[in-house]
């Protein structure tokens, strides 16, 4: 501890920030864009999409939580070429970078979670606004653009960022594949330059002061944009 | 597709020459299972006590589990492990740092202490909000009859807090499971990390992976179960569902 050198990190700065945290970041909003929209799908069609498709959105859900992520990212990093080649109907399988196989892991991932907090959000409108809805002539779709998710996204926004920091946590698992997020970043220096101490309690600092940061401000939101019942 | 399956892959020999190759899964799965009751060991202890302290009267006990909380919850389980692993025994005094480094066991020890460690804090949000559930006037009657903090918690709060907050704990306990995963990243052979060796010693990626997807459904349906009738046995009559 007496030789903890703040040298190594503040050299390491801009490579840390601008390459690694950048794909972190880039990697966190873009999953939880793509995390909502899908998860949004899945809760419709578990609510509304006939005893056979509820049926296997409910199994997908129920699948991808019982699965650890380590594995699930894992089982992507393996299977996105096949799935490609077999999309493509190219002879072998396709190389995918390893920020797209990440994003396509972690939006399929996250998107289990999300509907599960959609699905909630839905079903916490009073099923009177849907016959209401239905009664002024609005086709089911249009009661779900209009009537319900409007209010589910304003109900459960604080509880999808809460979840969305527990993305930006488990981006840190990309790590697996060698990718260069900020831990990865972080890691390279340090097995580089023997500096482990350093560079891993400078990435935890990071990582806590953006999550407790972002925490706080969740809980301010979530106070000011309370639905008034 | 171009993959060559090959679900007899199981039966055959691992280089490693300790067994077949679901040898090694079934041993990951050892490996999971232990390090995984362990943490929830910690887990639920710490938690327990952490998430009393939060609901105590007074400031400084709710502070100190309050900065407990926030500690373990706003860094990754990935960076938490690293921190244990390599930071922590430098930071000791140097015998004792030689002494952590050289355990032979060093990753089962780490995961064990690094994943009870981060899930205590979630435990401890549970049972401070069971307890918070619970009517005002509990803590105000026990007080009454005369018993003291300790008695109130002991006989009054926590055997009903626990019972609100099963369900979400069942989750925190799968949670716990699937986090020793996690671990494979210090060197902990657990099932994911068995699964991955097959793949690299086999190429038969799918079929390991598939046998380890399995693995973790079955785990996490008997705990589900087990979950549900431990629900069932400590029901309190006239709390909770009919």
């Amino acid at each position: 501890m007496s030789n903890f050198d703040f040298d190594i990190v503040w050299q390491n700065l801009p490579y840390l920030f601008l390459v690694g945290l950048r794909f972190t970041l880039t990697l966190t909003v873009l999953a939880a864009l793509g995390g909502v929209i899908l998860g949004t799908l899945l809760a419709i069609l578990r609510q509304s999409g006939g005893p056979v498709l509820s049926g296997f959105v409910a199994g997908y859900v129920n699948l991808v939580r019982a699965l650890p992520l380590v594995l699930v990212i894992f089982w992507f990093y393996f299977l996105v070429p096949y799935v490609g080649q077999w999309v493509t109907g190219s002879p072998r399988p396709i190389q995918v970078g390893g920020f797209a196989s990440a994003l396509i892991t972690f939006i399929v991932f996250e998107a289990a979670y999300f509907s599960e907090i959609m699905r909630a959000g839905i079903a916490s409108i009073p099923r009177g606004q849907s016959s209401a809805g239905q009664a002024l002539g609005l086709t089911h779709a249009q009661v779900m653009r209009y009537v319900v998710l409007p209010q589910v996204f304003r109900i459960m926004l604080p509880v999808l960022l809460t979840q969305t920091i527990v993305l930006f946590q488990d981006t840190s698992l990309v790590y697996v594949l060698s990718i260069t997020d900020f831990l990865g970043a972080a890691s390279k220096i340090a097995e580089r330059d023997g500096r482990l101490v350093e560079m891993y309690t400078f990435a935890a600092l990071v990582y806590f002061v953006l999550s407790f940061a972002a925490s706080r401000g969740v809980q301010r939101l979530r106070a000011r944009y309370a639905v008034p019942r | 597709m171009g993959y060559h399956w090959n679900w007899g892959i199981f039966w055959e020999q691992s280089p490693e020459g300790t067994g077949t190759y679901f040898d090694m899964l079934v041993q990951g799965l050892e490996t999971t299972l232990v390090t995984a009751a362990l943490a929830w060991l910690i887990a639920f202890v710490v938690g327990s006590v952490v998430g009393v302290l939060r609901t105590l009267p007074g400031r400084v006990a709710p502070a100190i589990a309050t900065c407990w909380i926030e500690l373990f919850r706003n860094m990754p389980l990935l960076v938490q492990l690293f921190l244990w692993y390599f930071v922590v025994p430098d930071l000791l005094p140097g015998p004792w740092g030689v002494w952590l480094k050289q355990l032979p066991n060093a990753p089962f020890i780490t995961a064990v202490l690094g994943i009870g460690f981060f899930m205590s804090a979630r435990v401890a949000v549970q049972v401070a909000s069971g307890v918070e559930a619970l009517p005002r006037g509990q803590r105000a009657a026990a007080t009454a009859l005369g018993l003291t903090g300790p008695q109130t918690y002991r006989y009054v709060l926590l055997p009903m807090a626990y019972r609100i907050i099963l369900p979400p704990l069942t989750s925190e306990l799968l949670n716990t499971i699937k986090n020793t995963s996690v671990a494979l990243t210090i060197g902990l052979a657990e099932l994911t990390a068995r699964a991955r060796a097959v793949q690299e010693f086999s190429f038969q990626v799918f079929e390991a992976f598939t046998a380890a997807t399995l693995a973790y459904l079955v785990v996490n349906l008997i705990a589900t179960l087990a979950a549900r009738w431990l629900e069932d046995r400590v029901r309190v009559p006239g709390f909770g569902k009919p």
